[in-house]
């Protein structure tokens, strides 16, 4: 469904992404892993045209993503890493922001509470703003924004980054919940281990500006790729520091 | 490096900057429509919100302006002109330029810390995935909401500062209050009006100029927004100072 071919880009004479190739099915949840500053953000930047690659080719069912990018954001949905909600806005009001342009008010906001309810805050946060919330609020407050317009592609970075262990689990129990139910194509990007487990289908390593390794998530544990083993198991080795 | 070289290169990158600024500027005015609520609500905060600021400077530089007539009027024994001149200079040049600048230094350091903190909080590449053009949701409605907001405010100081000037006329001057009035009123023209308010609207250009451009090009992290701020303020203060000059020169040569 989502294919990129040869995608690379730089940033001076920086090389962050050389040569991404990556095929994404329909209704399959795709976890990239990779250490900090490796080019997670900028990878889904750029599917995102929010950055512009120096080389290859993004598609979407087919044809150049570039092409139908309108349709493409019709039905698209982000969760970014620090929930980006809008702070001029009440909660109902970000989450509601796709909706208000095509149903009336009341009906928007129904539709707001019942998908703020969907990912477990009550109806009372709906008219607060972003600021009186909690860091694990926003993030569902985000999630519900990003699944409001029931999309077909969501994309999610670091959902769990800055979450306490508990907080972060039910996160991504309710990443994995929402992605079975809707049937959506995920991408999510993170360096959790756990969220890998519970989100995945597949999961593909990024270093040094390419996919290291990639494999279904029951492979990954038996994969023979070192610098993935210590991935999985967080392990230092003084080869990868500064990387 | 070769001087010639160096002169070169920074007029190139001059031309260009010269060119992306014009581009945006072309961008958020055609948006204009697109969100009317939002255009609405930048009324309220860029225009209703500046009228306090605008009118307190008016007032005061009215009244100071009628005492320096004044005392530099009577070396040549002509103090009665202190209600034509205070008219004359708040309505071609005082009115407009320090209201501008007032609403630079209230105005385009809001718009830029704004604009700046939604750009690195990611807020605007959201609004991109939520189908929502940046330039018609943020800019447009900030540009629009200035140059239709700034005229008014400068017309509102206008008759602030001829107030100002009245005031210390009357009581610290020994001005008859109805003479002082019709003397203002006398040798007032309407074009002496219709430009400063007309230099309003283009001072309201640059000030939201200035905030969005800055804001949205903001660099990392709260010094990124910090500098952003700074850089609204000054452009939009000698922007909006060169202009007048470049409009003075245009209207009344
Ligand atoms: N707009 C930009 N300008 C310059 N460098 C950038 C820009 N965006 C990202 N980078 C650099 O690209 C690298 C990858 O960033 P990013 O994708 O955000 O990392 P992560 O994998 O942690 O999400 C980093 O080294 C970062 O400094
Ligand atoms: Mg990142």
């Amino acid at each position: 469904m989502i294919e990129l071919r040869g995608l690379s880009k730089s940033f001076g004479s920086k090389q962050v992404l050389d040569g991404i190739d990556l095929t994404l099915a329909e209704g399959e949840s795709l976890v990239v892993i990779g250490g900090s500053g490796t080019g997670k953000s900028v990878l889904l930047r750029c599917i995102l045209g929010l950055e512009t690659p120096d080389a290859g080719q993004i598609m979407w069912r087919g044809a150049p993503l570039a092409k139908q990018r309108d349709a493409f954001m019709q039905g698209f949905g982000m969760l970014f890493q620090n929930a980006a909600l809008f702070d001029s806005l009440p909660i109902w009001r970000n989450v509601a922001f796709r909706l208000l342009r095509r149903m009336p008010k009341g009906q928007a906001r129904d539709v707001a509470v019942a998908k703020l309810a969907r990912v477990g805050l009550g109806p009372e946060v709906a008219d607060l703003y972003p600021a009186a919330l909690s860091g694990g609020m926003r993030k569902r407050a985000g999630l519900a924004r990003a699944i409001a317009d029931d999309p077909r592609v969501i994309f999610f970075d670091e959902p769990t980054t800055g979450l306490d262990p508990i907080r972060a689990a039910a996160i991504n129990a309710l990443i994995r919940e929402i992605v079975d139910e809707t049937g959506a194509t995920a991408i999510t990007i993170t360096h959790d281990m756990t969220s890998v487990r519970a989100i995945g289908d597949r999961v593909a390593l990024l270093d040094r500006g390419r996919i290291r390794w990639q494999g279904t998530v029951a492979e990954m544990d038996a994969a023979p790729d070192q610098y993935l083993q210590d991935f999985i198991a967080g392990r230092a080795r003084l080869s990868y520091a500064g990387g | 490096m070769n001087p010639i070289r160096l002169i070169g290169r920074a007029s190139i990158a001059l031309t260009r900057n010269l060119g992306r600024v014009s581009i945006f500027a072309a961008r958020g005015l055609v948006g204009v429509g697109s969100h009317p609520a939002e255009l609405a609500r930048q009324i309220l905060h860029i225009g209703w919100l500046s009228l306090p600021v605008v009118g307190l400077t008016a007032l005061f530089t009215g009244a100071a302006l009628a005492l320096q007539i004044h005392s530099g009027g009577a070396r040549f024994q002509a103090s009665d002109v202190v209600p034509a001149i205070v008219a004359i200079g708040m309505a071609r040049e005082l009115g407009p330029v320090l209201g501008g600048l007032m609403v630079a230094a209230r105005v385009a350091s809001a718009i830029a810390a704004e604009l700046g903190t939604m750009r690195v909080t990611e807020q605007i590449d959201a609004l991109v995935t939520l189908s929502t053009d940046p330039m018609r949701w943020l800019v447009s409605p900030r540009l629009w909401a200035a140059i239709l907001c700034v005229p008014v405010l400068v017309g509102v100081g206008d008759v602030i500062g001829i107030m100002g000037g009245w005031l210390v006329g009357v009581n610290a001057l020994g001005f008859n209050s109805a003479t002082y009035i019709a003397n203002s009123w006398a040798y007032l023209e309407r074009w002496d009006v219709v430009s400063g308010l007309v230099k309003g609207g283009f001072f309201g250009a640059i000030v939201a100029l200035s905030g969005c451009w800055f804001g949205m090009n903001a660099g990392n992290g709260a010094a990124g927004v910090g500098r952003a701020t700074t850089s609204a303020v000054v452009a939009a203060s000698v922007g909006i100072l060169a202009a007048n000059f470049l409009l003075t020169g245009l209207f009344f040569r």
